[in-house]
């Protein structure tokens, strides 16, 4: 039987109030889903004094335009951003990694915030949001501030939210000319990817690529970001070739290890083909 | 700490350890024993339940988690000595073979008829894709959800 080592449990009734809770106990953990921290604890990989269930705090559920921006509250569940029109609309890259994210009925708990801040190298939603140069909303005792996505890992289940301050929301740019996509391999329904890559692509009027962005799960210590693959891209016009050459520099960039899913070769190989697939896929939704 | 959940319309009341997993929960104090225990770690889907009418894995989720919210099982389709027509439909395709896996497969697709009456093969198999069954394959699960959509359309 797997059971997490004993813990105090509180429900929060407020942000500010789930806040002072985190200042006031010592190791404590905000929980939403807990579909990924629960699972952590019963092996004791993650034993907190506390949790603080933030599950009624339904205003950090939502998925909204505001500006030119889009804004995802950290509470938001999976199964929200698998059925969002405004993001099929605009970035149907969630659309696709939520479809092979565990399964609908783990989709129906877990969050986005909890997601990114599990920081684990094989999740897909941080690849993501890596892809689409998206910010986090930090909130603590003082106010909230703002850390890039290439900043918010510090490494394996390691972020740059502190022990008393809570992500609240995930925003990024909504330019047009976008298209976005997400390529996944994984053994079976559900699991983790052995390799997985998210790419977005933001085109000009005359059809030359203005920005990128891609990230590969799964295929490092941490969420992998192809900075040199972008630089590659940007003011080129799509074709197959740039988009193999970009599969190319992913599969030399990421730094996979072997393990049950697969040797280091293989996953540097589905790297680059799954870098070429996305970035194929985003360039004919980006025209579409 | 002491906790109250509704289970099937009814209050529950007991001092639990807040570590308490719902599953344990329903099993041991109303001794709702439906509810399968099975991998412990939210792969198998044994332990599906609805919470609000959504089907959960109740082995990650505390129990505590549940207050204030409508806790639902297997014990709660049949009403008044009458299947419903998704257990009807499994004894109908022969859809299960062991049975450990069907408590929750039963919860997963009444809540998928519940949202979509009519589902095409591709949503039933998506559905029930976070539960495992090891005996029958999933052929005839699915051809039971289809008689249960054929069927309770018929009855409405």
């Amino acid at each position: 039987m797997q059971t997490p080592a004993p813990f105090e449990y509180e429900r929060a009734t407020s942000l500010q109030g789930a806040i002072a809770s985190l200042q006031e106990h010592e190791d404590s953990r905000i929980v939403a889903g807990g579909h990924s921290l629960l699972p952590m604890m019963k092996l004791r990989l993650a034993q907190p004094s506390r949790l603080i269930d933030i599950n009624d705090l339904t205003d950090l559920e939502y998925i909204r335009e505001e500006g030119d921006e889009i804004a995802i509250g950290a509470l938001t569940r999976h199964v929200d951003l698998l059925k969002s029109e405004l993001l099929w609309e605009r970035f149907p890259v969630f659309r696709d990694a939520e479809l092979v994210i565990a399964d609908p009925v783990v989709r129906n708990r877990g969050t986005i915030g909890g997601s990114l801040c599990q920081a684990d190298a094989a999740e897909d939603l941080s690849a993501v949001c890596a892809a689409l140069k998206a910010t986090v909303v930090i909130t603590g005792a003082e106010g909230t501030r703002t850390v890039k996505m290439d900043e918010f890992h510090l490494g394996p289940w390691m972020t740059a939210v502190g022990a008393d301050e809570i992500l609240t929301e995930v925003r990024f740019a909504s330019k047009p000319g976008a298209g976005s996509a997400h390529e996944k391999v994984e053994r079976r329904a559900g699991d983790w990817a052995i390799a997985a890559a998210a790419a977005a692509l933001w085109l000009e009027d005359g059809g030359k690529i203005a920005d990128a962005g891609i990230a590969l799960s799964a295929v490092g210590m941490t969420t992998i970001d192809l900075t040199r693959a972008e630089a590659l891209l940007r003011g080129e016009t799509p074709s197959d070739a740039l988009f193999e050459q970009a599969g190319q520099i992913a599969s030399e960039d990421c730094s996979p290890h072997a393990d049950g899913r697969g040797p280091v070769d293989y996953k540097r190989h589905l790297a680059g083909v799954l870098t070429k697939r996305a970035l194929r896929t985003a360039a004919a939704r980006a025209l579409s | 700490m002491n906790i109250s959940i509704s289970i099937n319309g009814e209050t529950v009341t007991r001092d639990v350890e807040p570590r308490t997993l719902l599953v344990h929960f329903i099993r041991d104090t109303p001794g709702l024993t439906g509810t399968h225990w099975g991998c412990d770690t939210s792969n198998c889907g044994a332990c599906i339940v609805q919470i609000d009418g959504k089907p959960v894995k109740s082995c990650t989720t505390l129990a505590a988690m549940t207050q204030g919210h409508e806790v639902s099982t297997v014990e709660s389709l049949e009403k008044d000595g009458e299947l419903d027509p998704i257990q009807q439909g499994f004894h109908e395709k022969h859809a299960l073979h062991c049975g450990f896996c069907t408590p929750g497969m039963l919860m997963t697709t009444r809540a998928l008829l519940d949202e979509n009456p009519n589902p095409t093969e591709e949503e039933i198999r998506m559905a029930i894709s976070g539960s495992i069954c090891r005996c029958t394959g999933y052929k005839n699960i699915v051809a039971a959800v289809q008689w249960a959509a054929e069927h309770q359309e018929a009855k409405a």
